[in-house]
Order: C-alpha cells, then structure tokens, then sequence
C-alpha cells in the first residue's frame, strides 16, 4: 500500500444555472475584465489515503463521489491522484 | 392519535416548532435524535427545518447517513408517510427517498418572507384537507432552494402529478417549473420548501399551514379505521 493525496473537482454541471459563477463574471465585468466570457465556480477537495496503485487511489476516490462528495443531479467532478511526498 | 416522529439533527431549528403544530393538531409528537436507530413505532416521521450538520458540503448530503435516517428510509419503503420541511425536503433528495435537488437560490440570496403556493394535489398524507387548486400564503426560510431535476425527471414527476405545491406569482428561488413541493410515486413521501409549522395559528399571522398537520392526522385515524375493519372489528362490536 503506498499514501496518495488526491486533488478532487467538483463543478456545476455544464448547461444547469451557475448563479455564483454569473455573479462573478459581473463582478469581474465591473472591474473592467472585458475580455471574460464566463466564470464558472465550484469546490476544490482533497483527500489522502491509501490504495495498492495510483490507479486504484483513483478508482476510490471516484466511488467517494459518486457516493457523496459530488451530487449526480448537478455536479460533474475531476480527480487527480499524486503520490503523497 | 397519531404518533409523530421528528427527527433532530445537530443544526436542526425547526423541530420545536413542528412538534408544536403536530401537537396543536392532536398529534402525539415526539422528537428522535438522529443517532437513535428506532423512530419507535411512529405513523409519520418529520424531518425539520434548519441547517442540519451545518450544510457542510451540501445542505442535507450529510444527514442521510445518520442511523435515524436508515430508520425514516426503512419507514418509507414500507410505504409509512414521511414529510421533510425545507431542509428536510434537501436531505430527502440527497437520500434518494425523493428525486431531484435544491441548489442555490437563483437570486443568491437567502430568502426569508411569506410567499403564494397553489395546492396541485390533495392526495398526499399532509395535503388531504385542503381544497385543489387552493391558494395558500406561506413563509420560505432558504438559501438553497431551487429544485432541479433533469428534463425526464419533471416530465415523470409533472405525468405522474407529484408536484404537490407550486409557486403562485412570483418564484422566489427560481425552483424549475416553480416547484415548491414534490412527492415520491407511492405518494407518502412528501418534500416542501416552505414552512406551515410557522403558520398555524392567526396569532402566527395566519393559519393556512395547520392542515398539513391535520391532514396527516385525519388520514391516519382513517387507515386505523380501515384496519379495525379488516380485522373483522365490526363482528366483535368494536
């Protein structure tokens, strides 16, 4: 078994209303960012455990989403696996 | 009499208020803390308002697993009635007892203030005494409270006839379809974002909400009703 530190995405699903995201696109609108075309915002999770492989430690952290960390009517989520220094 | 349960999570605030108005209604109401696994013999379990586990990670995601809600799950697929208030109603879809979610108010902001439901159906356990299509002023409490559901989910749910209140005038949190209440396709498991514990008295600045109480009372003393006859009550004088 080896220790992995797994950095977790969590953001609204494309196309659903992004009420926070909107806000903060006028916001940086009003600060004179003309250039933006969206903003988007979401949760950022990290989780440390252990598991036989880096794929396995992602297989895991998966299941930890599905089950609960993101919710499957209005989230998508990303996992990124690194070995634990 | 019927037996109530409400169940109290660390964060609930709503539960004396809803054993208040389940008694005021002739309900024997008693609290179950969320660690109990035994809502001990009840008819009905209420799930309150508040902010159960401090809506960390996401309001209601983190109650589901408290042994009382194994317990209000077990009662709900043996077809026992079930109501969730506002954060109840969160905790029921993040549970899977009910479909859909509640996300951010599409305003952002936390709303607190009477808003107009209509009452689409009247045969729910906590919606029987009203009248359909009845026009009800009730307050709302949330900050997230915009039901959600995917496109074939609000179809089954509209062709089905499970959206128990909508919201008149004005949606407040930008809920799809303006759904203010839903219930499950057995009918006994009912969500409701606004709040008719705090409405059941005029002094309370109105009494429209007391009949979800008794409604859920009424409909109870009818099914004993019903069993005692089943059970050949009527040959033994009963």
């Amino acid at each position: 078994m080896s220790a992995y530190r797994v950095e977790i995405r969590v953001m609204p699903r494309a196309g659903l209303l992004d009420p926070q995201g909107q806000a903060v696109e006028h916001a940086l609108h009003s600060l004179g960012f003309g250039e933006l075309r969206g903003a988007h915002v979401g949760k950022h999770l990290v989780v440390e455990l252990e598991a036989p492989t880096r794929d396995a430690a992602a297989a895991r952290a998966r299941e930890m989403c599905e089950r609960l960390l993101a919710n499957p009517v209005t989230e998508d989520f990303l996992v990124a696996v690194e070995a634990a220094g | 009499m019927t037996r109530v349960a409400v169940v109290v999570f660390p964060g609930s605030n709503c539960d004396a208020d809803t054993l208040a108005a389940a008694r005021a209604a002739g309900c024997d109401a008693y609290s179950v803390w969320h660690r109990e696994r035994d809502l001990r013999h009840a008819d009905v379990a209420i799930l309150p308002g508040g902010f159960s586990y401090g809506d960390y990670l996401r309001a209601g995601a983190i109650a589901r697993f408290s042994p009382a809600m194994q317990a209000v799950a077990e009662h709900a697929r043996a077809g026992g009635a079930v109501l969730g208030i506002c954060n109840g109603f969160q905790i029921l879809c993040e549970a899977g007892l009910l479909p859909g979610a509640l996300t951010r108010n599409a305003g952002l902001r936390f709303l607190s203030r009477p808003v107009r439901v209509r009452v689409e159906r009247i045969d729910t356990p906590f919606t029987a005494l009203y009248a359909p299509g009845e026009v009800l002023e009730l307050p709302v409490a949330h900050g997230d409270g915009r039901y959600t559901a995917d496109d074939r989910t609000l179809a089954e749910i509209e062709a089905e006839g499970r959206v128990v209140w909508r919201y008149l005038d004005d949606n407040p949190n930008g809920s799809l379809r303006a759904i203010a209440a839903i219930c499950n396709p057995g009918r006994n498991v009912v969500g409701i974002m606004p709040h008719p514990e705090r409405r059941n008295a005029t002094v309370l600045g109105g009494d429209e909400g007391a009949r979800v109480f008794l409604s859920m009372e009424a409909h109870h003393a009818t099914q004993r009703l019903d069993g005692v006859r089943a059970a050949g009550g009527g040959q033994r004088g009963v």
